[in-house]
């Protein structure tokens, strides 16, 4: 039976009928992101502590010392953070934790609130997310040169868990690199055929297949270039040793 | 199974309330099922608009529990015993009465986009890898759950500048296909809107068909857009080889 009229939705920030958790996730991905701007902000400045045995910190790589106490880090960390900040999957993921433009989907946003999207400065740069990307692909090179490096140590050719360590960290990055959909565009999926494009058609699938998981991605190269960092810290600072396979 | 207490909203767009209804549901059934038992034993001027029942006429969207959704694909084993169903008519467009609402809208964002347009002496040949690419803008059934998701319509109510995820996804079948001679890149950063999207994916999630809308088609087409925009390297590539 009918019965009990009850008033219709409200408007304004937070304002939703779901009744799951839509706010667990938002909430988590500030929490991630948050965390490692912190870090790796911490680890730009301190200046040390970044190079020990064969192994070298992403974070101060390629390692451009100027002196003056300016942290290499500082000079290098604009072209990573580039990268990930105009990244299609890192823009969802910020606009949704940090602008809350939409925190998640159907639920209210603030009421006054002028929305231009992607028209107009600073946003409208996401558009040069192609360069940024050609910049991350010179540093793929640099850390899988690191990571070869990381083979070599004063008392000749070796494998320590530092190494596996920076040979995960270039793996990850590659993976989160070559998934990129600036790059899944520039490598065939600008095309309209594919008819005269074999090799082009087998790029762009390989790039799709990358780009399906480019979240998982995103975050596991995410971690793993903070946990490389912690790692080669640990070791320097003399917190732990590293371990020597052989 | 236990009855199961439904709160739906009924009304005009001016004057509405929610109703609740006690409705003594079977096995199997979905959403659109106990709105029909509504209908037939305690409010046969329910107005709901429906057709197929298959989820493939996209015919009966609405919100349940504030999620855009298919009522007929939308199992109420799903849901959690003696929670309540809440269901309400897409927001984002004008309610005609109860769960009805009026899209014609996006019929006339539709007509504004260029057509299939092959050349004239076309040879109707294609590649299998060109058209499976853009089957998957094909399994459209126009449902319009991504446009009453998507929050630049949803919650800016920028109808007039933006043309909205369904329309993107035709414009990519459109512009990807090996066949159409026709640029929409013009209206795309226009009338179109594309550059309001920020991708923040809710058109993929509520999907139905599983389209991959922001992966597949609206980000190949800002990437589109920045080839013809915002890159001068490849506009300068265009010079050079004439392509």
């Amino acid at each position: 039976m009918a019965n009990s009229p009850r008033t219709m939705e409200k408007s304004g920030f937070g304002a939703t009928q779901r009744t799951d958790a839509w706010w667990l996730q938002p909430v988590a991905t500030a929490a991630g992101l948050g965390a490692f701007v912190v870090y790796s902000t911490l680890r730009a400045f301190e200046n040390n502590f970044y190079t020990v045995g064969p192994y070298l910190s992403p974070f101060y790589s390629p390692l451009i010392d100027i002196g003056m106490g300016i942290s290499p880090a500082l000079l290098i960390l604009w072209a990573p953070a580039g990268f990930r900040t105009t990244c299609y999957y890192y823009r969802k993921a910020y606009y949704r934790a940090f602008f809350r433009d939409p925190a998640a989907c159907a639920v209210g946003e603030s009421n006054e609130h002028k929305y231009c999207g992607e028209t107009k400065f600073p946003f409208i740069l996401q558009n040069l997310h192609r360069f940024m990307f050609y910049v991350a692909v010179i540093f793929i090179f640099i850390l899988w040169h690191d990571a070869y490096k990381a083979f070599f140590f004063e008392d000749g050719v070796g494998m320590g868990v530092g190494t596996i360590v920076m040979i995960l960290n270039a793996t990850f990055l590659s993976g989160y690199t070559f998934g990129c959909h600036s790059f899944r565009h520039l490598i065939g999926g600008k095309r309209d055929t594919f008819q005269d494009g074999n090799a082009s058609h087998g790029c762009w699938m390989g790039a799709s297949k990358l780009n399906a998981k480019h979240m998982n991605w995103a975050w596991l190269s995410l971690f793993w270039v903070g946990f490389t960092d912690f790692y080669v810290r640990s070791v320097a600072s003399g917190l732990f040793s590293d371990f020597r396979i052989f | 199974m236990p009855d199961v207490t439904f709160r739906i909203s009924t009304g005009s767009a001016e004057q509405n309330e929610e109703k609740t209804y006690r409705v003594p549901v079977a096995e199997g059934w979905v959403v659109l099922d106990a709105v029909h038992y509504i209908q037939a034993h305690e409010a046969p001027d329910l107005a709901v608009r429906w057709n197929c029942k298959a989820a493939k006429c996209g015919s009966c969207s609405a919100e349940v529990n504030g999620k855009p959704k298919l009522m007929c694909k939308t199992r109420l084993d799903d849901f959690a015993d003696g929670e309540e169903i809440v269901v309400y008519p897409l927001k984002t467009f004008p309610r005609i009465k109860d769960l009805v609402t009026d899209v014609s809208w996006n019929y006339e964002v539709a007509k504004k986009i260029k057509p299939f347009t092959p050349a004239k002496d076309t040879k109707w040949s294609m590649d299998q890898r060109d058209m499976d690419r853009v089957q998957e803008f094909r399994k459209c059934i126009e449902c319009f759950l991504c446009q009453d998701v998507c929050h630049v319509l949803r919650n800016h109510d920028k109808k007039p500048e933006f043309a909205g995820p369904r329309s993107f996804v035709r414009i990519a079948n459109l512009e990807m296909h090996p066949l159409d001679t026709a640029s929409r890149l013009d209206f795309l950063k226009n009338e179109g809107g594309l550059g309001y999207c920020n991708i923040t994916k809710c058109c993929t999630e509520v999907c139905p068909e599983d389209i991959h809308i922001t992966d597949n088609a609206i980000i190949p087409l800002k990437e589109r857009l920045v080839d013809e925009y915002y890159d001068p390297i490849a506009k300068l590539f265009k010079v050079f080889s004439g392509k």
